[in-house]
C-alpha cells in the first residue's frame, strides 16, 4: 500500500496555487493563438492582442494572470489503495490554499458566511469534490474560478420532450444572458444529464478538460462543434464589444438521466481558465 | 477615434466622448467595489459625507490582488459593473462622472448617465496583469478593514479603455453586437 503524508499534499497544492493563477495551460494558449487570426473585429482582434501581452507579463513578471484569483475548486481522484497519513486530507488542501494564496499574493476573495460575508483572509475554504478511484495514487486537479464568469452559469430542468434542440436553445441562452459579463471569449462547460447537481458537477469538471481530448459519444462530440459554432456566430466577441471569437471551446460531459427529466448545466468560464493537474 | 484624457473627467470631456472610442485615461482615479459601494451609500443613508471627492470623479469597479514589494498593485483588472448599479444612479445625481468596470448596465444606470453626461467605459476583463502596469500608485483611502474591497486612490497613466455608454445613452454592447450577429 502507498502512502502518501499530509506535508507532501500541502506543499503540492500551494505551489499548484501559485502555479496555476501565473500560467495558463498550452491548450488555452493555442486556442487564444488561433483566435488572434481568426477574429474579424479589429477592435476585438486588438483585445486578443491584449490577452495574450497580458499572459506575458503576468509570467515573466509574477502578477496573477486575474486580479479574481478565484475560489479554490478541487477535482481529487483518491485510490482506494492508498493510505493518506498525517491528518484528514481535506485539511491538508485547505492548508495548501491557505498557504499559497498567502506566500503567493493571491487574492483572498472567499468569506465566510454567504450573508454576513467577513472575508477569511486566506482562501479558505477550498471547494473540493472527491472521487473514490482504484489503484494507489492521488491525483489533484486545481481549478481556480472567478465569479465574474461564475455568476453567469445556469441550470435548466429540461423536459425529456425539449430534447437536443432544448439542450442547444439552453446553452445559447446561457451564453447571450452572460454576454460581456464573463470576460469573452469564454470557456463554456456543460454537463447534460444525471440529477440537478450532478449535471453542475459535470458542467464545472468539462472545464478542467484539455481541448485536443474529444468526447467519444458522437452525438456529444458533434453538439460540441455545432455549439462552438453558433455560439461564436452571436457577434458576443472578445470583450463583449463585437466580433467572432466569442468562445474558444465548448466542452460537453454526459450521464445517464431519470425517465422524468433532461438537466442541462451551463457553466461558463472567462478566458482565464485555469486548470492544473498532479498525480502523486 | 482614440484619445488621450486627462481626470477630472468633466462633461466638457465626456460630451466629446462617443461610443466605441478607446481612450488612455491618465490621472487620478478612485477604486470601489461592491461592499465598498454599500458602505458608502450607508452614509449617505445617515446624512454622513462620502469618503471621496465625488464631483466629476471616475471610480474604477476593482479589487486587486496583493502587491508583491516595491509594487504599487498587484492584478488589477475590472470586475462586473452591475453589481453595482443598485448604488450607481444615486453616485452619478450626486457628480460621479465616469464608471469604469465590465459588462452591462441596468437601463436605469443608463438613464442616470445620460442625465448627468457622464460616461461608462470597459477596461478588458482578465487582464489585470498588463493594466496594473499602467498603476503607477496605490492608496487606501478608507474602509481599509474590507481588504481587497478598501476604497483606494490610484494614479493611472495611459490606462486603455473603451467607452461603451456614452454621455446620449449609446451602448456599443448593442451595437457592435448586432453588426457581428449573423445566426
Amino acid at each position: 500500500m502507498k502512502i502518501i503524508s499530509t506535508a507532501t499534499v500541502v506543499e503540492n497544492v500551494k505551489e499548484m496555487c501559485i502555479r496555476a493563477n501565473h500560467y495558463l495551460s498550452e491548450d488555452m494558449n493555442l486556442a487564444l493563438n488561433k483566435a488572434v487570426d481568426t477574429e474579424k473585429s479589429e477592435l476585438g482582434k486588438k483585445i486578443l492582442n491584449q490577452l495574450q501581452e497580458n499572459l506575458e507579463i503576468a509570467d515573466k513578471e509574477q502578477i496573477p494572470i486575474c486580479q479574481d484569483t478565484g475560489m479554490a475548486v478541487f477535482f481529487i481522484e483518491v485510490g482506494q489503495d492508498l493510505h493518506i497519513e498525517g491528518g484528514l486530507l481535506t485539511d491538508a488542501i485547505n492548508e495548501g490554499v491557505r498557504q499559497g494564496y498567502t506566500e503567493g499574493y493571491l487574492r483572498k476573495s472567499v468569506v465566510g458566511d454567504p450573508i454576513e460575508r467577513i472575508n477569511t483572509k486566506d482562501n479558505t475554504p477550498a471547494i473540493i469534490h472527491y472521487d473514490l478511484v482504484a489503484g494507489d495514487s492521488l491525483k489533484i486537479t486545481l481549478a481556480p474560478k472567478g465569479f465574474g464568469s461564475e455568476n453567469m452559469s445556469r441550470i435548466f430542468m429540461l423536459k425529456p420532450a425539449d430534447g437536443i434542440e432544448g439542450v442547444k436553445e439552453a446553452i445559447l441562452t446561457a451564453v447571450k444572458e452572460a454576454g460581456p459579463n464573463a470576460c469573452p471569449p469564454m470557456v463554456v462547460g456543460v454537463g447534460i444529464g444525471g440529477t440537478f447537481e450532478k449535471s453542475a458537477l459535470m458542467a464545472k469538471k468539462a472545464l478542467t478538460r484539455e481541448f485536443s481530448e474529444r468526447q467519444n459519444i458522437p452525438w456529444v462530440k458533434e453538439l460540441e462543434d455545432e455549439m462552438l459554432e453558433k455560439i461564436n456566430k452571436l457577434g458576443i466577441g472578445p470583450g463583449g464589444l463585437g466580433g467572432t471569437t466569442t468562445a474558444l471551446a465548448v466542452n460537453i460531459n454526459t450521464y445517464a438521466t431519470h425517465i422524468a427529466g433532461l438537466p442541462v448545466a451551463v457553466n461558463i468560464c472567462c478566458h482565464v481558465n485555469r486548470h492544473i493537474t498532479r498525480k502523486l | 477615434m482614440e484619445q488621450k484624457i486627462q481626470t477630472p473627467i468633466t462633461s466638457e470631456i465626456t460630451s466629446k466622448l462617443h461610443s466605441g472610442d478607446y481612450c488612455y485615461i491618465s490621472g487620478e482615479i478612485y477604486v470601489a467595489r461592491d461592499a465598498a459601494h454599500k458602505r458608502m451609500n450607508e452614509a449617505l443613508n445617515k446624512g454622513e459625507e462620502l469618503p471621496i471627492p465625488i464631483e466629476n470623479c471616475t471610480i474604477y469597479y476593482m479589487g486587486p490582488s496583493p502587491a508583491r514589494d516595491g509594487r504599487p498593485i498587484g492584478s488589477a483588472g475590472p470586475t462586473t459593473a452591475s453589481r453595482m448599479d443598485k448604488y450607481a444612479p444615486r453616485l452619478l445625481d450626486l457628480g460621479l462622472k465616469a464608471m469604469i468596470g465590465k459588462g452591462k448596465r441596468t437601463p436605469e444606470v443608463i438613464e442616470a448617465i445620460k442625465r448627468n453626461n457622464g460616461v461608462y467605459f470597459a477596461a478588458v476583463g482578465g487582464a489585470g496583469a498588463l493594466l496594473s502596469k499602467c498603476i503607477k500608485s496605490s492608496e487606501v483611502i478608507c474602509y481599509d478593514d474590507l481588504g481587497a474591497e478598501a476604497i483606494r486612490k490610484l494614479y493611472v497613466e495611459d490606462f486603455p479603455v473603451i467607452v461603451v455608454v456614452d454621455s446620449q445613452g449609446n451602448n456599443l454592447y448593442e451595437t457592435a453586437i448586432k453588426e457581428f450577429n449573423s445566426l
